[in-house]
């Protein structure tokens, strides 16, 4: 460990029992990025779950405003070890959009618009654990945070809960995304603290 | 914050040892631009450090360090002489 | 681990509102190239680190190193710097860093320094070492900030400007009574008419925030700079 710095404490923030392991608890919403923030238009917008069988279930904005939306309140944990607890999102399940699709493949890779990517499970996206929200706090998502729409994932770390989220491929194998290539466990549980490969 | 540029990639890379990566030509695999590290821009807030081609945006190496100590993933440049 | 090594605050000076110049010993520091950055580490006592890069207002052989901070205001680590560090604590350094962003005393050519708010900073370090080796290369600052009271090293820079350094300052929302020019932003306009025109060929350092560091090098190019000529070094913020 370094020395000490007299009187350093960093940005406002408490070690909490109740925190998966090495995580800091923040008042703020750190904004993490791998590039350029997207700008999407969402008259131009659309989210496509993409199968095997090369059919494309597509929603535009308009779609997405119309189906059974939920009020949801989460905790989430970034792999950078901070957490924000008691997070208000407004969005749809995706146990909505994939009511109608017809796979036989276990895994998935979210897809952004500007290109990152990230692998995730079938069975994590399903039964409750997953979203695709529009609305952070009780305002129009952010682009910064990930508007006009994102993946909210919040059972995993939140590198999972892919901003800009344009689309789902369903996959085989569980292949690895953005940060999964790049030294990052494939699956991202935090209560296991699965940070690294 | 937005983007910085391959400067700051210095102190990270410092730990390969007396080379300094940011003087260095590297050749982007997307658009063939050869340009110093110096001038690639570089996403700092993310969990790693996103180094990208300053004129097509592809990614060029991502630094993360993790607890095996600082990894660096070359993903699309190449001609650099990182190991002399 | 290796390659960072201690600092003890000897001195600090306040600049402006949110800037304060510190002044650290670094036993065993090799001197550093005028450009050079340092990353700075702070840690609590429960273990939590933060880094973040400085650049050096000092340039030279000897084991005193200067930096000039800028508060932002949600910063984590320059508040810190600013406003809580006192003569006798302790932070660690890692450097110096950088090869690209410099100048050496030897290099004759003509050279431009453009700032912006704290940008001024790395062009501090190389006005000194300008001065201090007796180079006669000409050298030309075009410094921009928003008002008087933002001009980090003010007296300095007027008692630097001299026979080869000419200094100019631009304010962007507020100038000093008596300014021959309004306050306004930083344009290309300015710019053509206060830089070495292309045909001199400067060496271009260009620093400060990232928005402001890359319209600045567009203009110069536009102007008819030579993109290898230009070398820039990003802060963040807008």
């Amino acid at each position: 460990m370094g020395i000490i710095s007299r009187g350093f404490s960093g940005r406002g923030r408490a070690v909490n029992e109740d925190l998966p392991p090495g995580q800091f608890l923040t008042e703020d919403f750190p904004v993490l990025s791998a590039g350029p923030t997207p700008d999407i238009d969402t008259a131009e917008w659309s989210f496509s779950i993409r199968t095997e069988f090369g059919t494309d279930h597509t929603w535009d904005w308009d779609a997405l405003q119309s189906l059974p939306t939920e009020d949801v309140t989460t905790d989430i944990h970034c792999v950078t070890r901070w957490s924000k607890l008691g997070t208000t999102w407004r969005g749809v399940s995706l146990d909505t959009f994939f009511e109608n699709v017809e796979t036989s493949r276990e895994f998935t890779m979210a897809h952004s618009y500007g290109g990152y990517t990230t692998n995730i499970p079938l069975e994590d996206l399903l039964d409750g654990k997953a979203w695709i929200v529009h609305t952070f706090d009780g305002e129009p998502l952010d682009p910064e945070h990930g508007g006009p729409a994102r993946l909210l994932v919040p059972h995993l770390y939140f590198w999972k809960s892919a901003k800009w989220v344009r689309g789902v491929t369903m996959h085989d194998s569980d292949d690895p995304g953005f940060w999964e290539q790049n030294g990052y466990h494939l699956y991202g549980d935090p209560w296991r603290e699965q940070r690294y490969w | 914050m937005t983007h910085l540029d391959g400067n700051v990639l210095a102190g990270p890379l410092s730990e390969l040892g007396d080379l300094d990566v940011t003087t260095l030509v590297g050749t982007c695999s997307g658009c063939h631009d050869a340009s110093v590290m110096a001038a690639a821009m570089v996403y700092p807030d993310a969990p790693g450090l996103v180094v990208r081609c300053h004129v097509c945006g592809d990614v060029l190496l991502v630094i993360v360090q993790s607890t095996a100590g600082t990894e660096i993933f070359v993903r699309g440049v190449t001609g650099l002489p990182l190991f002399a | 681990m290796s390659g960072w090594k201690v600092g003890t605050v000897t001195t600090t000076s306040t600049q402006t509102a949110s800037a304060r110049a510190i002044s650290l010993e670094v036993p065993g520091w090799p001197g550093n190239l005028a450009g050079q950055h340092v990353d700075v580490r702070l840690t609590a006592p429960d273990g939590y680190t933060a880094v973040r890069s400085y650049s050096i207002a000092s340039a030279g052989p000897g084991e005193t190193v200067e930096l000039a901070v800028d508060r932002l205001p949600d910063g984590e680590v320059s508040p810190y710097l600013v406003d809580d560090l006192q003569d006798g604590d302790q932070v660690e350094l890692r450097g110096p860093l950088g090869g690209w962003f410099v100048w050496r005393p030897e290099q004759a050519e003509h050279v431009q320094l453009i700032g912006g708010g704290s940008g001024i900073v790395p062009l501090m370090a190389m006005m000194r070492s300008h001065a201090a080796s007796g180079s006669t290369a000409p050298f030309r600052l075009l410094y921009s900030v928003r008002t008087p009271d933002d001009v980090i090293y003010r007296d300095e820079i007027a008692a630097l400007d001299d026979s080869s350094l000419d200094t100019m300052l631009v304010y962007t929302r507020m100038a000093p009574v008596g300014w021959p020019v309004p306050p306004g932003r930083l344009s290309k306009a300015i710019l053509a008419e206060s830089v070495f025109p292309a045909s001199e060929a400067p060496l271009i350092f260009v620093c400060g925030p990232t928005g402001f560091v890359e319209a600045v090098a567009t203009w110069l190019v536009e102007l008819g700079h030579e993109p290898s000529r230009i070398k820039t070094e990003r802060f963040g913020g807008k």
